[in-house]
């Protein structure tokens, strides 16, 4: 296996019939010197992480070492606190139920919003269904968490809030210091979904006194198939397991590692920490560029959610009049989504636009645009034109 | 480590070339392949290409298939996610379906490997493996299958270690569950599945998207199940030719027997694996005979991989009637397809050279 140009993988990896990428909430490429990073695992140094014995596995185990720390690194904490999973689902149903399972006894009641990612809000009925108190706390029409409200809501009795770091949809960033502050005063754990978050936004676990925190590899140019749960050490964060079996990950998640994955995901936290600060920046300029074109030559466009707390690369629109979902099945050349990915199929309109107030209609008058890594400003540009040319005809 | 000699394949294969290089191929595509876009299409195509290969390999349908993170996951889902309530697993099983429930009750192992099938008569719901991954023993899963389905009750199967190595009939054997493991058929780590009959319905352990027509969450592996996919179909062409491993394992023991008259197979007289070996010699631990192997470059262990930090003897070999003292001594041998005879003789000296040293002491003590 040859080392891949860099130029060249890019290309290949933006070449589908000269679409243009606008999902990037959906999923990103896999960056290529992550893709560079995991090759050799696939091949000579396939060792199973857990056989220390021979030098095969010790090989695997090193490597898994070095990716743990790397993830560690980006989040403020320490190498041992990160348990690999395959993937934020994991992550999240694991921290979730989990807690709940753990500590029903003396703290049943558990926290979330509505506005939550479907696999933290599954999870959660999950555990009201075994007996936990559940409460789903709305969202203030901005998106944002209502603090006063989260303040009265947790008790000595809440085992863990649920409150993403930044929502899938329309990438409003969660005042997560000030949630964290109110968890601890109650002794509750403060579980972070930043899936969308990690790696694209400054996020400490320390400064936001995160105790549970999901990872997602494939939404931060890492692969698809890994993810990790950030598990706080001091004060010990207390779980129940999900996976029994060869007692891998500190006995909280069985199974395998894939020593590739887990290589994967390492190298894209370590680019993640090299380049986010430029990378954000540049994305915030283009995006910035992309909504001042649109709202320029088109009337009756909105932004649904805080356009102050953001994610950089993040657009959700109202286009008013609009039917979404033609808009984008008369656009074959931009690949774009309505909302979620697992719901693309579904035809119901996004719950995340429903829990801001938005009307069943103006919901589905909505555009999910999602700016990233290998984003060009030609590209941006070319998809304002495209969406303002199908906007005007199918106005008129 | 282009010396070394890797005998360890029932902890992990290699990847297949085949496998290798689709997968290159699919992390450089970009696309969530729940996404309805052009992006998401292709990764969707490329899911279900790999169901399809999958499905192949095991005659089972495409859409029994549901992929997992591994193995592990795969068991831990079928052994929770039934309705059934009293469970009963094989004492030899892997740690991923023994301690998948608190409430399962135990099969109990001849001193050949094999499960007794007397109890079946009131389970609900019963897990054998089809191949053991220590002693590579195959169970009689025909007839398992016929003791549980007469009490009514659903069968499951693991069978990471079977796949690839021996044929499977899913439908033909009447399996309502079974467990597969990509990278132990070359395929890479991350990537498994679960096969579910029809009529068998399943709660799922993670929740959320939806994925997998609701029985598992999490935005799929594309480029793992691809290659796991691929894996499989090479496998799968490759099955008749994988049991002459059987001339090579049954070669080394042969060898063993010479060299050392007392040693004692286990497994021997069940039908096995053609690519496994686990074998003991009172008084020589396994622990020192890996790390002797291992300062040769040979690549063995004295158990299952995610145990071996552990100084435990196997629960197999225990559950099959060995003692403890002996079972301390087993090492497992699992050959794979780029094994060749002269890996054997390396081996083979490298092992005969530590037996030496081991009755040396003996005698002068």
């Amino acid at each position: 296996m040859n080392s891949i140009d860099p130029v060249t993988a890019k290309a290949a990896s933006q070449a589908t019939d000269g679409l243009i990428y606008l999902d990037y909430q959906a999923t990103t490429p896999t960056d290529p010197r992550v893709v560079e990073a995991m090759m050799p695992f696939f091949t000579e140094r396939f060792g199973n992480p857990a056989s220390i014995q021979h030098a095969t596995g010790q090989d695997a185990e090193q490597v898994v070492e070095t990716a743990r720390g790397e993830i560690a690194e980006l989040i403020g904490a320490e190498p041992r606190e990160v348990i690999f999973t395959s993937g934020a689902t994991e992550s999240n149903n694991l921290a979730i139920k989990g807690a709940a399972r753990f500590h029903r006894a003396n703290r049943p009641h558990i926290v979330t919003l509505t506005t939550e990612h479907k696999c933290v809000l599954e999870s959660a009925r999950r555990a009201e269904r075994e007996g936990s108190e559940l409460t789903i706390l709305p969202v203030q029409p901005d998106g944002l968490v209502d603090l006063a409200l989260l303040e009265e809501t947790i008790t000595e009795r809440t085992a863990v809030v649920s409150i993403m770091a930044v929502n899938n949809e329309i990438g409003v960033i969660q005042p997560i210091e000030e949630i964290g502050s109110l968890c601890r005063a109650k002794g509750a754990y403060f579980h972070c979904d930043a899936a969308q978050a990690v790696g694209k936004v400054p996020l400490d676990v320390g400064e936001a006194s995160i105790d549970l925190l999901s990872i997602s590899g494939h939404k931060l140019y890492g692969p698809k198939g890994i993810g990790a749960l950030y598990v706080r050490r001091r004060p010990r964060v207390r779980l129940q397991a999900m996976m029994d079996g060869g007692g891998q990950e500190r006995g909280l998640r069985s199974g395998t590692l894939a020593t590739p994955l887990c290589v994967g995901i390492g190298a894209a936290c370590r680019i993640a920490k090299a380049e986010m600060a430029e990378e954000a920046a540049r994305l915030e300029r283009l995006r910035d560029r992309l909504l001042a074109t649109l709202t320029a030559r088109l009337e009756d466009v909105c932004v649904n959610g805080a356009m102050e707390r953001r994610l950089p690369g993040n657009l959700n629109l109202s286009i008013e009049g609009i039917d979404a979902e033609a808009l984008l099945a008369s656009l074959p050349g931009l690949a774009l989504s309505t909302g979620s990915a697992c719901t693309s199929a579904s035809v119901e309109p996004s719950y995340v636009l429903k829990a801001l107030g938005l009307s069943n209609e103006a919901a589905g008058a909505s555009l999910r645009i999602g700016l990233g890594r290998f984003t060009t400003e030609a590209e941006v540009d070319r998809a304002a034109e495209m969406l303002i040319a199908q906007v005007s005809r199918l106005r008129s | 480590m282009s010396q070394a000699v890797y005998l360890d394949c029932n902890a992990t294969a290699p990847l297949r070339q085949e496998a290798a290089a689709l997968m290159v191929q699919v992390l450089e595509e970009t696309g969530n392949a729940s996404s309805v876009h052009g992006f998401g299409r292709r990764a969707r195509q490329r899911v279900e290409r790999a169901r399809e290969e999958v499905a192949a390999l095991v005659a089972a349908e495409p859409g029994q298939v549901v992929f997992t993170s591994g193995g592990t996951e795969a068991n831990n889902l079928a052994l929770t996610g039934t309705d059934r309530s009293r469970t009963l697993v094989s004492a030899g099983e892997h740690p991923s379906v023994l301690r998948a429930r608190e409430d399962a009750e135990l099969l109990a192992l001849g001193s050949d490997g094999l499960v007794s099938l007397e109890p079946l008569s009131d389970a609900a719901l019963v897990s054998v493996q089809m191949a053991n991954n220590e002693t590579g023993v195959l169970q009689p899963l025909d007839r398992v299958v016929a003791a549980a389905h007469n009490a009514g009750a659903l069968v499951h199967s693991d069978a990471v270690q079977a796949a690839g190595k021996i044929p499977i009939d899913f439908k033909a054997l009447g399996l309502d569950l079974m467990s597969l493991s990509g990278h132990k058929l070359g395929g890479p780590q991350g990537a498994g599945a679960l096969v579910v009959a029809e009529g068998v319905t399943l709660s799922p352990a993670l929740r959320g998207g939806g994925q997998e027509r609701r029985r598992r969450a999490g935005t799929e592996n594309v480029a793992a199940i691809a290659g796991f996919g691929a894996a499989a179909a090479v496998a799968k062409a490759e099955l008749e030719g994988y049991q002459a491993l059987a001339k090579l394992r049954d070669r080394l023991e042969q060898r063993l027997r010479e060299i050392a008259p007392e040693v004692e197979i286990f497994g021997l007289e069940a039908p096995r694996l053609a690519n496994t070996s686990c074998f003991a010699v009172r008084g020589l631990a396994a622990e020192t005979q890996v790390m002797a192997l291992d300062l040769d470059g040979i690549a063995v262990s004295s158990g299952a991989a995610c145990s071996s930090g552990k100084v435990e003897p196997s629960h197999v070999l225990r559950a099959m009637g060995v003692e403890p003292e002996l079972a301390a001594c087993a090492l497992r041998v699992s050959l794979g397809r780029h094994n060749t005879p002269e890996d054997i003789e390396r081996l083979l000296a490298s092992w005969t050279a530590h037996y030496n040293r081991g009755r040396k002491q003996t005698s002068a003590a």
